[in-house]
């Protein structure tokens, strides 16, 4: 998928002047919001919990390679194969030669943002592949050709309109006049439809919430059953994973799991949590012959050691999207690439670059709330403001904003030139504003005006007045 | 108190906004500090807290302002700020800023020590229940981003509030989601945050209060400028000026 | 297969220079050792009867449905009852588990038995479970030759024969069972945590059950 994160601002417009998803983004994250928080509410250790899952996770990036190890041994004893990967390019390559050797011809997917990051859809396609989405909002979004527009829920922003169209266009030898106005009835053809997909199937790839460095198991987490259907019918069952979704054992693993499900989705705890270890054992009837794990890097292990390094503690939640007051105003696609939201404003660069990525960690007011229900107390104003730096060590912000910030601070670090100089501003500003105490318009600030007055200034700066007032005491 | 203690000397951190656009607030702020048994001093020396530059991604920049600030505050028994957004800036970031600085580390870490956020100076450490203030109107609060998470501003201004007669609190939905204000980010991003500040005014308009309040002048300024623009009657003040009964000088946005 | 090694070299060399070791750590071998708990919530630490009605409840709360026997005996007409009720076809496919072994199937011949793993055509299966977790009312099973996944998944009606024993209060106690069979540390294949019946969001954010897996969970909840 070919990034357009450096046009956010555009894509931003586009998306507020999209009446459909601002319609759903008035209630959706809300509904997130709000389940959330019953949830976290009902779970008096719920925030010790979180205390905790940051502590493991630190534990684990500081102990990252222990782990890994320890994984790919289990792994590898128990007859699965690890494939190292630096790239996405790297993974691609992996997976699509896991899937040439098994001479597959149609692979299901469940729903994995891995996958999205490394494209992996489009490059099995083009190898001649028929790649099949399973998740239900990614099978839509699929057929429609679109990116997803939310971690958890990447069909979001369609309705059951749209669901209906695409169906129709898409299910061509099921009958035309079939009725499909309600969401139950395109969830049953969907279901119908997917369910021949998966007996097709040679290859089933999943990602990958957890992966258990104990036992050599992965884990997905989904409400469906797609991903567990996509496992267990194919012969080979690849995993792709970033590195840092590794956790020592079992137990922690339970850790993680409480925090997940209730900060996603506000559930207890999903439908189907799978642990999945190695490829069937002698006797059983069912499960794959062959189990690949697919482990990529891509950029995470040079955030080690880095002001970035903490966000390497994400488990995708998407709780921070949901709350983002940013990512309610122009959803998920403005965001470019793969990872929408706060959690995205730090990631895409780390995976883009700057240059690229360069405005989403600027398209935040660091009003805070992310970080306040990040499951794993994930610092990311902290950390869209580190890129921030790196943008203005490169000189890579607007010029503008540059020259007007500059002056600014050259005032303000000469207190009494400053006063001197705020003093003939404010006089200046205050006897133009006075006769309607704000302005419509005002040069230098259309960013401002153009949707909002901006209120006059008294006349007099506090300084002035405070002065003024201790030379009459 | 003030009997049985020597006066707390307070420093006032005004703040570039109040500084420039709403001396009121500021001597309201005085007023709450000094009725409540303070002695209040306005260094000269101090200038911008340097946040502006710090969101920029400017280190060098907010370090300078940083210490500037440090050593206009050097002394003070508090130093009190009415703005969550400059006082979290102070509190929170200064040790962060300078953490590497062996001559200033020690120097920030005890201005964040001693640096308050006005509200919640009054009610968490000066210990006020009653402001003595009256106000005759139907408020509404909106919780500014900083103060809220940077340093748990919540309930100290409705205790406050609440003891202002003649005032009635609407509480406003999502008073706790940010209006879109965000320093250089309303001219940066204006059609995103035009967004946040029509769904903060709509909410606003829904609670019927006449009289919006908020603790930090760069959110009032972004609400009141909104609310003006959409022809809306709603008065907007800082926070301070209800609770020190100074509500002579017109609202935010608004003629003499 | 392509050789991945050398990325292997390189990435494990890449987190060890930045974490400014090359041993890899005895903490962390020591923590896969000795698998520490983390804080478990208080709301499953209690007695077993206690846990059984939180497991109970909490399963209904995710739209299963529990019906509770007095013995392995009465499977049968419960199983066709539950099917009757629904106006199902009274035909299952059984989990070909010992543990099943001891259900009289043969007292109810109107209900048709198949045992094996699944297939498409099933619409209703019926297996064991290893654990009940009570914390989440979730059903955990395991996969075997005895015991295969494709029940959990390909039918429309998946029925849970659980005895009142298995049920313990937290993912971590059924952790403890599991490590306790002693068939030291190994996991089988597939480890299914099932906590309701499938469902999906994805339309409109209304929640609708029967995605891709069953759209009925019923638990039949056995004395012993
Ligand atoms: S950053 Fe935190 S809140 Fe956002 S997706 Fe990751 S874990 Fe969830």
């Amino acid at each position: 998928m070919q990034p357009t994160t450096h046009a956010f601002p555009e894509n931003a417009r586009k998306a507020l002047s999209d009446e459909r998803l601002q319609k759903v983004l008035a209630i959706a994250p809300a509904g997130f919001v709000n389940r959330r928080k019953q949830a976290a509410d009902r779970l008096p250790e719920f925030e010790a919990l979180r205390d905790q899952g940051r502590d493991l996770k630190n534990h684990v990036l500081a102990n990252l390679d222990t782990y890994l190890e320890a994984f790919e041994a289990k792994v590898t004893g128990q007859g699965g194969h690890v494939h190292w990967c630096r790239t996405d390019q790297e993974a691609r390559d992996a997976i699509l030669g896991i899937c040439r050797a098994a001479n597959a011809k149609t692979v299901t997917k469940g729903k994995s943002m891995v996958s999205e990051e490394i494209g992996i859809n489009d490059y099995l396609e083009a190898n001649g592949l028929t790649p099949i989405e399973t998740d239900l909002g990614e099978y839509i979004i699929q057929l429609r050709h679109e990116p997803p527009s939310h971690i958890i829920a990447p069909a979001f922003h369609l309705s059951k309109k749209d669901v209906e169209g695409t169906f129709r266009q898409a299910h061509t030898d099921l009958p035309p006049d079939r009725v499909l106005d309600d969401p139950k009835v395109l969830i049953a053809e969907a279901r119908t439809v997917l369910r021949r997909k998966f007996q097709q199937a040679d290859v089933g790839i999943t990602g990958a919430n957890l992966m258990i460095a104990e036992t050599g198991s992965t884990v997905i987490v989904t409400n469906e059953g797609n991903g567990d259907l996509t496992q267990i019918l194919p012969r080979v069952h690849v995993v792709i994973a970033s590195i840092e979704k590794i956790v020592p054992t079992l137990e922690d693993a339970a850790l993680v799991l409480r925090l997940l499900a209730r900060s996603a989705t506000g559930q207890e705890a999903s439908a189907y949590t799978t642990f999945s270890t190695g490829p069937r054992r002698p006797g059983d009837l069912d499960g794959p012959e062959e189990f690949h794990v697919v482990l990529l890097d891509n950029g995470r292990s040079a955030l080690l050691g880095t002001e970035f390094q903490e966000v390497l503690r994400c488990i995708r939640c998407g709780a921070c999207m949901n709350h983002c007051p940013v990512y309610g105003a122009v959803g998920g696609h403005a965001y470019g690439w793969v990872y929408p939201g706060p959690i995205g404003s730090v990631m895409q660069p780390a995976l883009l670059g700057v240059k690229e990525a360069g405005h989403l960690p600027n398209a935040s007011t660091f009003c805070g709330r992310c970080e306040a229900v990040c499951p794993m107390r994930i610092p990311l104003p902290k950390m869209m403001r580190h890129w921030r730096e790196k943008e203005f060590e490169q000189g890579l912000q607007p010029a503008a904003m540059r020259k007007g910030l500059g002056l600014w601070a050259w005032f303000a670090r000469r207190p009494a030139l400053y006063h001197a100089a705020t003093r003939m501003a404010v006089r200046a500003l205050g006897a133009l504003g006075r006769g309607k105490g704000r302005f419509a318009k005002l040069p230098l600030a259309q960013g401002w005006t153009q949707y909002r007055d901006m209120p006059a200034p008294e006349g007099k700066t506090f300084q002035q007045m405070w002065a003024e007032k201790k030379g009459k005491r | 108190m003030a009997e049985k203690h020597p006066a707390p000397r307070v420093g006032l951190f005004v703040t570039c906004l109040v500084d420039l656009f709403r001396p009121t607030v500021g001597f309201a702020a005085v007023k709450l500090l000094e009725d409540a048994g303070c002695t209040v001093e306005v260094p000269s020396a101090q200038t911008c807290c340097g946040q502006p530059a710090f969101n920029s991604g400017d280190r060098r920049t907010a370090q300078e302002l940083a210490r500037n600030t440090i050593a206009a505050f050097e002394g003070f028994d508090y130093v009190v700020v009415p703005s969550g957004s400059c006082g979290g800036q102070i509190k929170k970031h200064y040790p962060e800023l300078l953490a590497d600085d062996p001559a200033w580390a020690a120097r920030a870490q005890r201005l964040s020590a001693r640096t308050y956020e006005l509200v919640s100076f009054l009610a968490d450490v000066l210990g006020m229940t009653d402001t003595g203030a009256r106000y005759d109107g139907t408020v509404t609060y909106h919780d500014s981003c900083s103060g809220l998470r940077e340093l748990g501003v919540k309930e100290q201004p409705r205790r406050l509030l609440a003891s202002v007669e003649g005032l009635t609190l609407n509480e406003l939905p999502g008073a706790e989601v940010c209006c879109g204000f965000g320093g250089t980010f309303c001219v940066k991003y204006p059609d995103v945050s035009n967004r946040m500040v029509e769904a903060k005014t709509a909410d606003i308009q829904g609670t019927q209060a006449d009289t919006l309040l908020a603790g930090d002048m760069g959110c009032l300024l972004n609400m009141a400028g909104k609310l003006k623009r959409e022809g809306s009657a709603i008065r907007v003040r800082h926070v301070a000026e209800v609770l020190a009964g100074v509500t002579d000088t017109p609202p935010i946005g608004e003629k003499a | 297969m392509a050789d991945t090694s050398s990325a292997r070299a390189q990435i494990l060399g890449g987190i060890r220079k930045a974490l400014g070791s090359a041993e890899g750590s005895d903490e962390a071998r020591k923590r896969l050792a000795v698998h520490p708990r983390n804080l478990v919530p208080a709301r499953a630490q209690l007695p077993q009867d206690q846990q059984v009605d939180l497991f109970v409840a909490m399963a209904t709360e995710v739209a299963a449905t529990v019906e509770r026997l007095p013995a392995l005996g009465d499977v049968p007409r419960a199983v066709a009852e539950y099917l009757a009720g629904l106006n199902l076809p009274a035909e299952i496919r059984v989990a070909p588990d010992a543990a099943l072994d001891a259900i009289p199937w043969n007292e109810r011949p109107t209900l048709t038995v198949s045992k094996g793993r699944a297939r498409d055509s099933d619409g209703a299966s019926v297996t064991g479970a290893f654990a009940g977790v009570a914390e989440t009312g979730s059903l955990m099973l395991l996969s075997g030759a005895e015991r295969p996944t494709t029940l959990n998944f390909l039918p429309d009606t998946h029925i849970v024969v659980l005895t009142r024993s298995q049920v313990v209060g937290t993912m971590e106690d059924a952790w403890d069972r599991l490590r306790g069979l002693g068939v030291a540390g190994t996991m089988p294949r597939t480890v299914n945590f099932i906590t309701g019946p499938s469902r999906t969001g994805d339309i409109e954010m209304r929640i609708e059950l029967g995605a891709h897996g069953p759209r009925r969970l019923h638990i039949l909840l056995v004395e012993d």
